[in-house]
């Protein structure tokens, strides 16, 4: 007898890409700001990013129930980290929680695809990316989401990561300065929109560095 | 004073009717280094004596902030005080994560209360030997909220607890009906100055006492020890009036505390020599 297959599913995808950048003393990450499901936009204004700590910022693709859980349990743990440890928790180690976080619901998974970005302990850029269950890695650059497959072969065509398997170690952070990261988000999901039906709107983009964390738009194609 | 007969354990009655291990809680609230607070419409300040065991340790922590809104001081027993604040922050998250808006401070300490009245009523548990001044911010305002051993909770203006506090009770007695439309700053004043009462003769400096501050627009904050000095200093150079100083001098002392604060700090140490050491 044909095995039995469920009438319902417990996940949507709303859609929408990802991306973040590191660099020497600054971090971008940005998303679009459309939602939608199937065919039909829900929302040209959803914000896909959260700030989770002082200098670390998430952006997440996916089911966005999902992204919107996952958001809300992250912080109630950085509030308690915060009580117990009486400081922000760094980018590192909200990346080592996330990953817990995620791989805990590893047979109900959140349907989330990450990106986290911010300033490590001494102030360098540092993105991690991860899988819907809480595979994760420290890159210098990364996408998610429905776009990811457009976006990230030209992020490498530009920022040419040295591969982590070389040595002698070699820094993943671009060398690229602060406006010229922007530039190119802005570059990468202008191109992006154009083909992938779920990207478009208009673009959030997130800037942390020293003097804190900054918030700038840009308008994409609505169609 | 002889009770000992029906004291042993806390599920045991006394002739009289009282129950005198909760009672003994209590008195355990009263030997703990003092603990006050007050309020006006907007603001809440709690303050607290720093004891230390030696001149060579740090003294404990008596003011926990719980949430943004709602920040907690204690005498007695700091370690069930330390749990308890535990217990509250959990509360806090969690309603905050359901609803999405900060915990009534009337529902937490009513929770706290009858965390507290459990322990009065189970063979296998003792009372909690600390009191707590709950200070918070709500809907309705600024509150400060009393919560005893005994698992009873009161509302108030303003209270001391703990060890020569009746010395500050009666300071804030005489003074109490002003509270409600007093500034910040005038608010944390009076809070130092209660302090000051149960202090008792010593030498009033920052490093003994800890000042903590929730208000409307102003999240629950420890006063950082430069802060607190420039407060001390305005109204001991004033000697034994009521402290003159206006608002401009008070805010701009603090604007310059940050820069201020660690040499005060450091100028404090050195010149007093045995200052114990803060963590």
């Amino acid at each position: 007898m044909p095995k039995e297959q469920a009438n319902w599913s417990p996940y949507d995808n709303n859609g929408g890409s990802c991306v973040a950048v590191a660099g020497a003393d600054y971090c971008v990450i940005a998303a679009d700001t459309r939602m939608s499901t199937g065919y039909n936009i829900l929302t040209r204004d959803y914000s896909k990013i959260c700030k989770l700590a002082d200098k670390c910022v998430m952006a997440s693709s996916g089911f966005q129930a999902d992204v919107k859980a996952l958001q809300k349990h992250l912080a109630a743990r950085h509030l308690i980290y915060q009580h117990q440890h009486n400081k922000q928790m760094s980018c590192p180690a909200m990346a080592q929680l996330l990953s817990n976080t995620l791989y805990y619901k590893r047979f109900f998974p959140y349907y989330s695809f990450n990106v986290l970005g911010g300033l490590d302990n001494e102030g360098k850029g540092c993105v991690f990316t991860y899988d819907a269950v809480g595979s994760y890695e420290k890159v210098g650059y990364s996408s998610q989401g429905s776009g990811s497959t457009l976006i990230m072969p030209f992020l490498d065509n530009q920022l040419k990561s040295p591969s982590p398997l070389l040595l002698p170690a070699q820094d993943a952070v671009t060398p690229l300065a602060e406006a010229e990261a922007i530039d190119l988000v802005k570059t990468v999901f202008a191109s992006a929109s154009e083909r992938d039906i779920y990207t478009g709107d208009k673009l959030e983009i997130v800037v942390i560095n020293a003097d804190g964390i900054r918030r700038e738009y840009m308008d994409l194609r609505k169609d | 004073m002889f009770r000992n007969q029906y004291d042993t354990d806390v599920t045991t009655w006394s002739p009289a009717g009282r129950l005198f291990q909760v009672e003994y809680a209590m008195e355990a609230v009263k030997q703990g280094s003092a603990a006050i607070g007050l309020r006006s419409k907007t603001h809440v300040v709690l303050g607290c004596v720093n004891k230390a065991n030696s001149e060579l340790s740090s003294h404990q922590k008596k003011i926990f902030k719980v949430d943004d809104h709602i920040g907690v001081a204690i005498a007695g027993l700091t370690a069930d005080g330390r749990v308890l604040s535990r217990y509250m922050r959990n509360e806090c998250i969690n309603y905050s994560f359901t609803y999405e808006s900060p915990l009534p401070v009337g529902r937490l300490v009513v929770q706290l209360a009858d965390k507290a009245q459990v322990c009065t009523q189970r063979s296998w548990k003792r009372p909690y030997g600390v009191g707590l001044l709950v200070a918070g911010l709500d809907e309705s305002g600024a509150h400060l909220y009393y919560n005893c051993p005994s698992g009873n909770y009161f509302e108030y203006q303003a209270f001391a607890i703990g060890s020569r506090s009746q010395a500050a009770k009666t300071y804030l007695e005489r003074r109490f009906e002003n509270f409600t439309d007093s500034s910040r700053d005038d608010l944390v004043k009076d809070a130092i100055m209660a302090i000051r009462e149960t202090l008792q003769g010593e030498t009033l400096k920052s490093s003994i006492c800890t000042i903590a501050v929730v208000g409307v627009g102003e999240p629950f904050h420890v006063l950082d020890q430069g802060t607190v000095q420039q407060i001390i200093d305005t109204f001991e150079t004033a000697a034994e009036q009521e402290d003159p100083a206006t608002e401009p001098d008070a805010a701009t002392g603090q604007e310059a505390a940050a820069e201020q604060g660690t040499a005060a700090d450091q100028g404090g140490s050195t010149d007093e020599g045995a200052a114990p050491m803060d963590i």
